[in-house]
């Protein structure tokens, strides 16, 4: 139980990260951080005591136990995509960068056409 | 191997405290990668080993891409103070994070002890998955046969980020400012 | 983005058709051993990143090959696609392994799963070109410039 209590204590870091930080990049490392945090929450959630990876051997036999496989598949889905919102974020604080100079969202106010 | 598990959450806590505090933003990112390799690890010890593969390339790609992004620009924090905002925004995280925590314990009874899942629906998957799909690995059973869906919408997910990126970073067709 | 020293393009032109390698075994046998085409596609882009690092991007920006990354991504997922269309043609619902019943092999061997294997290719084949094309555009390019 006291793991489930750390992993959401990851997410509560990467959330003040969110909340707090001035800088984008900042920002962006909390958004990271909460990811991570949901990835292990749920392939804590899918262990069973004493189980093996779900790949079916002849040397097992038919009665082996496994671990959950539906969690793992879901983590795989959401890794992947992690990956995708975070150079999309990449890209769009590049371009921030370029046209107003700093990464501070204080000074960031102002459209520029 | 399980009593290895809280150490390395412990040691991933602390390597996102370093991350959010630290002046330079390059340190920060390499303390980032602290957080993916331990998962990496708490993944092969939960048995995971397709997680595992999956993670330490993402990992590691991740860790280039943001830090050409920070080279290409500035490597310094903000370090001005927030003045009068500091209030307003210290306590709208307070409350945020305190219903969050509040929720969350009134959920804690609920949940079933680490190490002892209901399984309702893989019980079906793991009993018959081989005799229904003939694959051998569940999961990729799971993924591409019995969920296959969910694996469309990951692709499209993928395809449309592509899409952004490749779309926000050009300016040909574009006045110049 | 300057290249590396010499050491470490000799030791990355002697690594990575390994790690290619690697990254087909992954994809190929998806459906006998843990991987598939998530873990193959990230292989093989891992691989192609790492020579574009250790060479430079000058060289990987006047080199002759044609960067067909977008293409290739979506050949990928229009195989995808028409595997799925395929067992709604054959009067199953969207997505029914329809290869497996009419061609089943023997589990274990690299000849079964019906349409498994087929969705691992497509799978890896779009996720290394876009993670080729994300890496490209973010690291390698000037913004500005035509691609």
């Amino acid at each position: 139980m006291i793991l489930y209590i750390l992993s959401i204590l990851l997410f509560l870091i990467g959330l003040y990260g969110v909340l707090v930080k001035r800088n984008l990049i900042k920002i962006i490392l909390g958004l990271m951080i909460m990811e991570y945090a949901v990835n292990l929450f749920f392939a804590l959630a899918g262990f069973r005591q004493g189980g093996t990876a779900p790949i079916l051997s002849e040397d097992a036999g038919s009665q082996a136990v496994f671990v959950d496989p539906l969690p793992q598949a879901l983590v795989l889905t959401a890794i992947v995509i992690g990956l995708g919102t975070t150079a999309l974020l990449v890209s769009f604080a590049v371009r921030i960068y370029e046209k107003y100079g700093t990464f501070d969202v204080r000074k960031i106010r102002k459209l520029h056409g | 191997m399980l009593p290895f598990l809280v150490p390395l959450l412990i040691l991933m806590i602390f390597g996102a405290l370093v991350a959010l505090e630290s002046r330079d933003l390059l340190s920060g990112i390499i303390s980032l990668g602290i957080i993916g390799f331990a998962l990496t690890i708490i993944f092969l010890i939960l048995q995971a080993p397709d997680l595992a593969i999956v993670q330490i390339i993402i990992e590691t790609l991740t860790l280039v891409i943001l830090i050409a992004a920070v080279l290409r620009t500035s490597r310094e924090d903000c370090t001005e103070s927030w003045g009068m905002r500091k209030a307003v925004v210290a306590g709208t995280g307070l409350i945020f994070t305190a219903v969050f925590i509040w929720k969350f314990i009134a959920i804690l009874p609920y949940m079933p002890v680490f190490g002892e899942p209901q399984l309702r629906m893989a019980r079906v998957y793991l009993d018959s998955g081989l005799t229904m799909t003939g694959a051998v690995n569940l999961v990729a059973a799971v993924i591409l046969d019995f969920r296959a869906y969910d694996t469309l919408g990951e692709a499209t997910v993928l395809f449309t980020s592509v899409a952004g990126v490749v779309a926000v970073l050009r300016t040909v067709g574009r006045k110049r400012s | 983005m300057n290249g590396m020293t010499l050491i470490v393009k000799r030791i990355t032109q002697l690594m990575m058709p390994s790690i290619f390698m690697l990254g087909i075994y992954v994809i190929v046998h998806g459906h006998l051993t843990p991987g598939g085409g998530f873990a193959g596609g990230v292989l093989i882009a891992g691989s192609v990143v790492l020579m574009v690092l250790a060479f430079g991007s000058e060289e990987a920006r006047s080199s002759a090959l044609k960067w067909r990354a977008s293409l290739w991504e979506s050949i990928g997922i229009f195989i995808f696609w028409f595997l799925a269309i395929l067992g709604m043609i054959q009067k199953g619902p969207f997505f029914a392994n329809v290869i497996q019943k009419l061609y089943p092999g023997s589990p274990g061997q690299l000849f079964s799963a019906g349409m498994i294997p087929l969705c691992n290719l497509a799978i890896g084949i779009e996720v290394a070109a876009a993670l080729f094309a994300i890496f490209i555009t973010l690291a390698v390019m000037k913004t500005g410039e035509k691609q």
